[in-house]
């Protein structure tokens, strides 16, 4: 690989832009995309550019049907905000960012979010409605709750409902749970989309300690990652 | 007493993978990458899953559970010095050509290239 290149990669990588690296196995040659720009000594056709860009979309890296051309994919890290700066998030954020989650923390109260109590993390100290707004929601990003105060769950998890986000988490007893419901279809959520929230949050792995909540939570945010079934659009709130 | 983010980070995220290899190849080192370009059956790590090597060996990152990273190492190293690119082939239906081989009975295809 030329250094050039990887330098290139590496930029668009930082500033969060979506690339891909296409190699001829057989020469070696290679093409870097980034964003809509193409450099390298590897000349492509326009249909083996769409199928790189294809393979862009879908998050595959791969060979190219022929197998000579290998395309490796290089998206922006997946997101995961977590509604709350508590005991829990202290855990779940750096495990989640082993799992290569980009991490954001949004809590409005100033003593729970402290750079202090979360070192080097990208914390929002804003009402959650908003600071959701801010960031952004989409199918690469997860959204926790961990608040248990419903002023400040509950306009997280109608923002997280009405967008495409992979997961929505929220911590609170089954019982607490059913309180939800009961405040959230009166905002007008179905029942369909309320059933997207995995709540209490976590697989049922029996966890008590913040960190074992964390693992179970982090488990279970793989699980609709991997395994989950693609979103029906029908199920959105908005 | 209270959860807290670890200090020392020992588990490298895909992208730090690259960069060390381009920090590695920065101080002068040869460099090179190896890629999982292609599985089939069971396979440890999935198909763009990468590995760095530096001229003395040393490694970040992986291209399978630990079973082959020692051939991988020794044909990124002949590729620092060749400069030439080599598709290598590992798994049950290889096992006579490479004395490496995936235990998991499943077969791999690795790209192997020197960073320029």
């Amino acid at each position: 690989m030329q250094r050039a290149l990887l330098q290139s990669l590496l930029e668009a990588k930082a500033a969060k832009t979506p690339a891909a690296v296409v190699t001829e196995l057989a020469s070696g040659a290679q093409t870097l995309l980034t964003g809509e720009d193409w450099q390298g000594d590897l000349e492509l056709t326009a249909a083996q550019r769409q199928a790189v860009l294809d393979a862009l979309a879908v998050d595959r890296s791969g060979l190219l049907p022929g197998d000579s051309l290998f395309v490796q994919v290089h998206l922006p890290p997946l997101r995961l905000i977590v509604v709350g700066a508590v005991h829990i998030s202290q855990a779940l954020v750096p495990m989640a960012q082993l799992c290569g989650y980009d991490t954001v923390v949004v809590d409005p109260r100033r003593a729970w979010a402290t750079e202090e109590r979360f070192p080097g993390v990208t914390l929002l100290r804003d009402w959650p409605d908003d600071a959701l707004e801010t960031l952004g929601l989409d199918l690469r990003t997860a959204v926790v709750t961990l608040t248990h105060d419903p002023k400040l769950d509950d306009p997280a998890l109608l923002a997280a409902l009405a967008s495409d986000v992979f997961y929505i988490g929220a911590l609170g007893s089954k019982r607490t749970h059913a309180k939800r419901w009961e405040r959230l279809s009166a905002e007008g959520i179905s029942a369909e989309a309320f059933a997207r929230i995995h709540g209490p949050a976590g697989l049922a792995i029996g966890a008590k300690s913040p960190a074992e909540i964390a693992v179970s939570v982090v488990a279970q945010m793989t699980e609709a990652l991997r395994n989950g079934p693609p979103l029906p659009a029908a199920v959105r709130a908005a | 007493m209270t959860a807290t983010p670890p200090e020392t980070n020992i588990y490298p995220p895909s992208e730090d993978v690259l960069a060390q290899a381009l920090a590695w190849r920065e101080e002068g080192r040869k460099v090179a990458l190896a890629t999982v370009v292609q599985t089939w059956g069971s396979s440890p790590r999935p198909v763009g899953s990468q590995l760095a090597v530096d001229q003395d060996g040393k490694m970040l990152g992986s291209v399978s559970g630990g079973c082959i990273e020692g051939a991988v190492v020794h044909e990124a190293i002949e590729a620092m010095e060749n400069g030439k690119t080599t598709l290598l082939e590992f798994g049950v239906s290889d096992e006579n050509a490479w004395e490496a081989g995936l235990a998991c009975g499943g077969t791999v295809k690795v790209f192997v290239e020197k960073l320029d």
